[in-house]
This record gives C-alpha cells, sequence and structure tokens, in this order.
C-alpha cells in the first residue's frame, strides 16, 4: 500500500482572487512584507496496490481526471509506502 | 420534432423548480425533470441543467456533477448536435465536462453577486437569442453566484469572439459594455457563451428568474422562445 499526498496549484497565469484577500487580511495585521499568496489544495489518500509503477498510474489518472482541472491548474504527488493501520478505511 | 424540455436534478441543484414553473406554468411547454442517476433522456429535445449547489460545490464547482450517470448521455446528446443550455451551476458543469471552453474562477468581489443586470446581446442569430430583436439594447436577467469570473486564455478569448460565440456580455441599459457593470470580473465582461456547434449554451444569469411578470421582469422568456421557436419550425 502506498499513501499519496497531492498538491494542486493554480497556474500562475489564472487570477486567484482568494489568494489576494487573504494576503490583504495580512496587511491588516501588520503582517506587511508577504507578496503573491497563492491558494491551493492538498489532497491526501491511500493507494491499495503493492507495485509503485501500479500506483504512480492510478494517481495520475485521478489527479488529471478529476481532482484538478487541467485547464487552470497544475498537480504533482508523493507516494510513500505504507503498512496498513486499519486507519485507512475510515 | 417535438418541443419537450428536460430539466436535470443532481443533489444541490435548487433552480430545477425555477426552470420547470416557467417553461410549464409561464410558458407552457412540455417539461419533464431528469434524475441525475438515470442515463434515459426521455426522449427530450432540450436539455436544461439548473443553477444551484451541484455536490456543494465540493473540489470545484460542477466537477463531481459532470461524472453523473445522466451527464454521459447528456454529453452524447450534445455531439449529436441536440440542444443543451446550462444555467449558472449548470454553466459551471458544461465547463467541467468539457462541452464549453474555459473555466470559471471566484468573483474578483469575493462576494457572491446577487442582483438584477443587463446583458447586452453580442449575437442574435443563434438558437438561444433568435427572439431577442434589435428592439432590445439589453436585456435584463437576475444573476446569482460567487463563482462566475469566466476565464480563458488569449487564444481562447480571440476564438470566442472570432466565431461569434459570446452571446451575452454584462453591460449598462443601453447595452454598453464596461467595467463598472462587470459583476464579478469575467473576461471581456462574458456573460454566456456557445460551443463552435451552436448547439450548446452556457450562462451565468438566471432566466427563469425572468419569466413571470409577477416578479416583475420576463426578458428570460426570450432565451425559452427562441430555443423552442427552432426546434418548432
Amino acid at each position: 500500500m502506498f499513501k499519496a499526498t497531492v498538491l494542486i496549484k493554480r497556474r500562475s497565469s489564472i487570477l486567484d482572487p482568494q489568494g489576494v484577500a487573504v494576503e490583504k487580511g495580512a496587511k491588516h495585521l501588520g503582517i506587511t512584507n508577504i507578496k503573491g499568496t497563492r491558494i491551493g489544495k492538498l489532497i491526501e489518500f491511500y493507494v491499495d496496490v503493492d507495485d509503485r509503477a501500479a500506483a504512480e498510474k492510478e494517481v495520475n489518472e485521478y489527479c488529471s481526471k478529476l481532482l484538478a482541472n487541467p485547464i487552470m491548474e497544475d498537480f504533482e504527488f508523493e507516494l510513500s509506502e505504507w503498512i496498513p493501520t486499519g486507519e485507512e478505511v475510515k | 420534432m417535438s418541443l419537450k424540455f428536460g430539466v436535470v436534478v443532481f443533489p444541490g441543484s435548487n433552480c430545477d423548480h425555477d426552470a420547470y414553473y416557467s417553461l410549464k406554468k409561464i410558458l407552457g411547454y412540455d417539461v419533464e425533470f431528469l434524475w441525475h442517476k438515470d442515463t434515459d433522456l426521455k426522449q427530450c429535445s432540450v436539455v436544461l441543467l439548473p443553477g444551484g449547489f451541484s455536490y456543494g460545490d465540493y473540489l470545484r464547482t460542477g466537477a463531481i456533477a459532470r461524472f453523473s450517470p445522466i451527464m454521459n448521455s447528456v454529453i452524447s446528446f450534445a455531439n449529436k448536435g441536440g440542444i443543451v443550455i446550462g444555467i449558472c451551476n449548470g454553466f459551471q458543469i458544461l465547463l467541467e465536462a468539457g462541452l464549453l471552453p474555459g473555466v470559471m474562477v471566484r468573483n474578483n468581489s469575493l462576494k457572491f453577486s446577487c442582483k438584477d443586470v443587463y446583458l447586452s446581446v453580442d449575437n442574435r442569430d443563434t438558437i438561444f437569442t433568435s427572439e431577442i430583436t434589435k428592439d432590445f439594447s439589453s436585456i435584463k436577467i437576475p444573476v446569482a453566484h460567487g463563482e462566475g469570473n469566466y476565464f480563458a486564455d488569449e487564444k481562447l478569448l480571440e476564438e470566442l469572439v472570432l466565431n461569434k460565440q459570446i452571446l451575452f456580455r454584462y453591460s449598462d441599459a443601453d447595452g454598453n459594455v464596461n467595467g463598472e457593470n462587470n459583476p464579478n470580473g469575467s473576461q471581456l465582461n462574458i456573460a454566456g457563451i456557445v460551443n463552435k456547434n451552436g448547439n450548446v449554451m452556457g450562462m451565468m444569469p438566471h432566466p427563469e428568474r425572468a419569466c413571470d411578470p409577477t416578479l416583475g421582469r420576463t426578458d428570460g422568456q426570450l432565451i425559452f422562445k427562441s430555443i423552442a421557436n427552432y426546434i418548432l419550425n
């Protein structure tokens, strides 16, 4: 089994109104040196196969067809070997 | 061909009954609900994807509804030339499904925008706009969305303009398009577009909420009447 951690980032060419608003909040707090805040997504899950190549293939498909919208987002992921603990199915 | 509208009901749709009411009770058209888990379009000649918050807008607006069983049928119906109209969340679903180009991002104001807007009609020679005569310098229809900021890269924008795929743009009452009347930051003030073939249309404003004269606005009727005339003639 593998644990997957997917990072989804909005392309730099696409406006991120949320990031802009959050950064305004920082200025109100007196945190003044922050620039270029952009908000993405971190998604975690487990892949129940033993073969790393098979896991990569499945995660890639999951990301490109559903988790990320390829028109505006890029994704990257990490896979680490995972010994099942029973927590995975919850 | 007989005229029959099919209104798709996703979990979280909330304008499905408004659409049904306006089409059936105000305009007198044949209408049926289509359940998202079904695959049968029940011989509808027009499929309408209504507004709402399908699947709670989880992940991205429209991202999960796009994989509902009914959507496979809607996609093949559209690819064969069937008429599909997506309103608000329905527009977002059409974008996610790839039936229309571009993406929708959060309103630049970060606020949910809920008000009447005026739309200039850029192309009156389509299935969806033929009834909007030159007498209308704009049409008045409400918007209600938090994520209606249409984004496309420059190449796609040029293509949309060149192919006359932009049907509606946010404007003032006289049809002048300017930044002041843009409720969400959409590029080129885009409020509604059609696909290249001209049979699939998506728009953020709600024409179904501008049909009943009791509510004081009826311009939405023009869009449904255009579709009906196209099918009946």
